[in-house]
């Protein structure tokens, strides 16, 4: 009973107090991204093609430069056969100290960093925001939609109305998904930026949602390997409890009976 | 070393002679681990057990961390993508000792509130409760300092906002904030010595855990009856305790195995839930985050340090009484100090003869509403300080302290405790015997 009434007070307090509170919250879509939930997996065809929308695209202003490029050819991830990988590495320079002079990178360099100043890097990009923290702001709705760092990359490529403007002596980008309203970049993606190899779909939203599935991978390159050990683990563990709740029952049961045997007489 | 008569540890073979007389080590753990424990103890006595292994994940994994981390303002944030990438197994350890974090606390939280409820802390137990606030102190210090590390922005943040409250202090606050630091802002200096403490202060809690233990083996344990074991014979104490192995180590093996069920899965499906985002940006001194917020477990007195502004009236009438050296500031990080120590001073708060909250028909209503309490104080402090939000926390401070200054000394006098069964094995029989 104390349990139920502590639940309805504080049931109560939320809803009480919610009418009081706007929800400030910013919209962000949601949506069904193939690594989502336990049993959630990347889907390397997708990752690919974000990669590629990622080099053609993204890449011109940002850099990735936390993520070595060796993990392109990890399994779980992009699986890009080790001569793409080299052939990957190969196209961007780095600088050799011992020969003082700018080298292909080899696949066991990282990424190159951004070109830009004003553009993040994107190595941890789709773990470093959110898309959701409601109901009033408690987090809650982020146990069933996720964290929401991807839909809000999506929401910001898509989300662009067209409207500029000029402050300062830069331009501005309206755009509804990002906090303030007004951006700093210019919209990147526009349909059929890059044409991709097995024919899927170009468009805007599919290019969005793909190279947001690899900026997942990119922060986040062991999530197979995370969850497989996540299930391993409740699987051994549910296995341990049964046992010991058995055996628990098993040594208090004379300690119990004694109990009842004791009580037997009276009452 | 117990107050309740119990057998000992008797050497039988010759080695076991030898050694007993040189080094009574095997008759101290004997004790120990036979310890006669209240045989009608509930789950909630089983956060001791997840407490102690939470201790031992975290300084397992964190030594392993700390061969692979480098504490430096330039590479700290890449050595910890280092361990998420390249070590092996790196992004299981991390996750594993981020989230162990959460779980310390959510245990030493539950832990804390039974010993509210029950009356763990009233005598001769006292000691037993300082202990376990201190080490609540240094699981405090030893989180935050751990947060510094991945040199994010709300690790770097988070330490500006935190030892800028030491600044607030009249007079001396800048040179001890400094002092600190190692120099005016957070910087490299900063970082080392948080790295150094963090890796020391877990220490210190295993010490502070075995004499936390070692004091309630003395008293013997509480229950949730608040009646006191019987001692007048080993016969009877037997009639009301059994020996901690096996039947306390198996309970609580099963419901650690429970808690870790789900903790793993949390860490395997959902590692990020706990944490905030802004922490995967790497600190930037240019740029504040639009909300500086510290990790879930330090919301509640959070809110309360921020709950005091400069227009509530107890702060303007501290003012005015000061002179002016005990501004809004100051006065926050006194109640958020203060919000502390009325919990540590509880002992000598609470005036009712009744140990267990089972048997006081009014004080139930009043902790029940502490613990709503707590959570509203959570929300409050992960909330932004406009709107609704500084009342909603300035209400729940001031439940706090008045829950722990007025209701507890005043309940004892007004309240009429219900009369608890006469010994635990009446208890233990009433529970599991024949109705």
């Amino acid at each position: 009973m104390f349990k139920k009434l502590a639940i309805t007070a504080v049931a109560a307090l939320t809803l009480s107090v919610g009418g009081a509170i706007a929800n400030e919250e910013t919209h962000t879509e949601d949506v069904d991204f193939s690594f989502e939930g336990p049993f959630g997996t990347y889907d390397q065809n997708q990752l690919q093609r974000g990669l590629q929308v990622y080099t053609e695209v993204c890449a011109s202003c940002h850099g990735m430069k936390f993520v070595p490029i060796r993990t392109l050819g990890d399994e779980g991830g992009p699986n890009l056969p080790a001569d793409q990988v080299r052939a990957y590495a190969k196209q961007f320079e780095i600088y050799d100290a011992e020969k003082d002079e700018m080298v292909p990178r080899k696949p066991s360099d990282h990424f190159p960093e951004g070109t830009y100043d004003g553009a993040p890097d994107l190595s941890l990009m789709a773990k470093a925001r959110k898309g959701y923290e409601g109901p009033y702001g408690t987090g809650m709705n982020q146990l069933f939609r996720g964290i929401g760092g991807p839909e809000h990359i999506v929401s910001i490529l898509t989300g662009f109305t067209g409207e500029e403007k000029e402050e300062a002596g830069k331009t501005f980008y309206e755009n509804h998904a990002f906090s303030t309203g007004w951006i700093s970049m210019p919209p990147p993606l526009s349909g059929e930026d890059v044409e991709f190899a097995d024919g899927s779909s170009n468009d805007m939203r599919h290019e969005a949602e793909d190279v947001t599935a690899f900026l997942m991978w990119a922060a986040e390159p062991k999530m197979m390997d995370r969850k497989k050990a996540g299930f391993i683990a409740v699987i051994l563990l549910t296995m341990l409890s049964v046992l010991l709740y058995a055996t628990n029952k098993r040594l208090w049961a004379p300690v119990k009976q004694r109990a009842k045997d004791e009580t037997s007489g009276e009452s | 070393m117990s107050g309740i008569p119990h057998d000992h540890y008797e050497p039988k073979t010759g080695f076991e002679k030898w050694l007993h007389s040189r080094l009574p080590i095997v008759g101290l753990v004997y004790d120990t681990i036979m310890i006669p424990t209240p045989k009608n103890l509930n789950w909630m006595w089983i956060w001791g057990i997840v407490l102690a292994f939470c201790l031992v994940l975290q300084i397992v994994t964190g030594i392993v961390l700390a061969m692979h981390y480098t504490p430096h303002v330039d590479l700290a944030f890449a050595s910890v993508e280092h361990i998420m990438r390249d070590v092996n197994g790196g992004h299981m350890l991390r996750y594993l000792h981020a989230n162990g974090a959460s779980l310390f606390f959510i245990a030493v939280y539950i832990h804390i509130f039974r010993g509210l409820y029950y009356g763990s802390y009233k005598a001769p137990r006292e000691v037993t409760w300082i202990i376990g606030m201190l080490i609540y102190l240094a699981m405090m210090a030893t989180a935050f300092m751990g947060y510094v590390l991945p040199w994010g922005q709300m690790s770097f943040w988070g330490a500006t906002v935190i030892t800028g409250l030491f600044g607030a202090i009249p007079f001396i606050g800048e040179s001890i904030q400094h002092w600190l630091l190692g120099g005016p802002a957070v910087d490299n200096a900063t970082l080392n010595r948080f790295f150094s403490l963090h890796y020391l202060l877990p220490f210190v809690i295993a010490a502070l855990v075995a004499i936390h233990i070692w004091a309630f083996h003395t008293t013997g344990n509480g229950n949730p009856t608040g009646v006191e074991v019987r001692r007048g014979s080993k016969e009877e104490a037997e009639k009301d305790t059994l020996p901690f192995w096996p039947y306390f180590v198996i309970k609580d093996l099963f419901a650690l195995a429970v808690v870790l069920l789900v903790f793993f899965a949390i860490v395997g499906f959902m590692p990020n839930y706990l944490g905030e985002p802004d922490n995967y940006i790497e600190a930037n001194p240019l740029a504040t985050p639009a909300h500086i917020v510290p990790e879930w477990y330090f919301l509640p007195f959070y809110a309360i340090l921020r709950a005091f502004t400069a227009d509530v009236w107890v702060v303007q009438l501290a003012n005015w009484v000061s002179f002016g050296i005990i501004d809004a500031k100051f006065f926050g990080v006194i109640a958020m100090f203060g919000a502390i120590a009325v919990m540590a001073l509880v002992p000598w708060l609470d005036t009712s003869s009744m140990r267990s909250g089972r048997f006081r028909p009014m004080f139930k209503w009043w902790f029940a509403l502490l613990v709503i309490d707590f959570l509203v104080l959570m929300w409050g402090g992960s909330r932004p300080t406009t709107g609704i939000y500084p009342i909603i926390s300035l209400i729940g401070a001031a439940y706090w302290f008045g829950y722990f200054l007025v209701i507890l000394p005043l309940l004892g006098v007004f309240e009429k405790p219900d009369t608890p069964p006469a010994t635990i094995e009446d208890d233990f029989n009433a529970h599991y015997g024949h109705h």
